[in-house]
């Protein structure tokens, strides 16, 4: 489990559920989006706002606007694992994370039970921040960038 | 499809500017595009052309809400992962991301002897058994394209033609943002 397990499950009015299954597929691009949106819940747009406002205030959205492929901001990624000896998970955390390169890093049940992404501005800085990340690690750093990415279909119904 | 790479091919200043002021979130407010054009000194239309021009380009995927995972109850997940044929990895790759469950999936390269999947899909789920169903799902999509392989000696961590890597800790997580300074 990714949170301690007290994280709160929220409490959904039937309105912010549909409200949460639709939007997650995408806004249509017109100037009053939320007034279509009503339309199709049959309900009214300030009623739309009110509950969606509500909904990022509680963090049970965690953002609203443009979804933008990380590429194209500019810069390089990779993501990146190590396979760090128990005694050393503690100090080798604190190593790879004071890199302020480093997005993400979560631990992993695996051998390999660090994996963390760099984000850069070039190429050549991810293979910089690796070779100091294994020098200051002494443990060798598997490269994976992505080759080919596909589009996913990932929705959370509620 | 396979998302071609984009190629941080030259943005328009106005564009950057686009970015930047709504990289971080749209107000939800009756017109949102009204106040983007407010702020860019743009008219509305400019700013409706330009937000479909990007989605056509593939800059933006989509204008959507992101739920929290957690506040759903989505509190599994998994990082499974695939040895899968070379030449059949375009198509099942993109099999494996049309899957409602699936967040992200990306073909990466393989490091033998130590890793060797090439295939990496993200699951979500609302309990362990959840995300175990969902493996064996892809599992099943995949049956015949998974490659087999003889254990080297030499290695330390044996073979399988897949795994599921869940996360127990999160050690760090900052977002991903275009930086001030790349505005020229």
């Amino acid at each position: 489990m990714d949170k301690s397990s007290t994280t709160v499950i929220a409490e959904l009015s039937p309105l912010d559920k549909a409200l949460i299954n639709l939007l997650q597929h995408g806004l249509p691009v017109c100037e009053r989006p939320f007034e279509q949106i009503a339309q199709e819940l049959n309900s009214t747009e300030e009623e739309v706002i009110e509950h969606l406002n509500q909904l990022l205030e509680s963090k049970v959205l965690s953002r609203f606007g443009p979804m933008f492929d990380a590429a194209c901001l500019g810069g390089a990624f990779t993501l990146a694992a190590l396979s760090v000896p128990e005694k050393d998970f503690k100090r080798v955390t604190e190593q790879v994370n004071s890199f302020e390169q480093i997005a993400h890093n979560y631990r992993r049940d695996h051998a390999y039970n660090m994996w963390f992404v760099i984000a850069t501005e070039s190429q050549e800085e991810i293979n910089q921040v690796i070779e100091k990340i294994e020098e200051k690690t002494h443990l060798s750093v598997l490269n994976t960038p992505k080759l080919e990415e596909f589009y996913v279909g990932l929705y959370l119904p509620v | 499809m396979s998302v071609s790479t984009f190629q941080s091919e030259a943005l328009t200043s106005l564009e950057r500017q686009y970015i930047l002021l709504t990289q971080n979130g749209l107000p939800i407010v009756a017109k949102p595009y009204h106040w983007i054009a407010t702020q860019l000194e743009i008219s509305v239309e400019e700013v409706l052309a330009l937000t479909k021009d990007f989605q056509e380009r593939g800059i933006i995927r989509r204008i959507a809400a992101v739920p929290n995972h957690y506040k759903l109850g989505y509190k599994f997940n998994g990082m499974t992962v695939w040895d899968i044929n070379d030449e059949q990895a375009l198509k099942f790759g993109n099999a494996v991301g049309q899957l409602r469950f699936v967040s992200h999936c990306y073909l990466r390269p393989r490091h033998l002897p130590n890793w060797n999947y090439n295939l990496f899909a993200m699951v979500h789920g609302k309990t362990q058994q959840e995300i175990q169903q969902f493996r064996s799902q892809i599992k099943e999509l995949l049956k015949e394209v998974l490659v087999t392989r003889e254990d080297d000696v030499s290695q330390s961590i044996p073979t399988r033609s897949n795994d599921m890597l869940t996360s127990t800790q999160i050690l760090k997580k900052t977002g991903l943002r275009l930086k001030r300074k790349a505005v020229s």
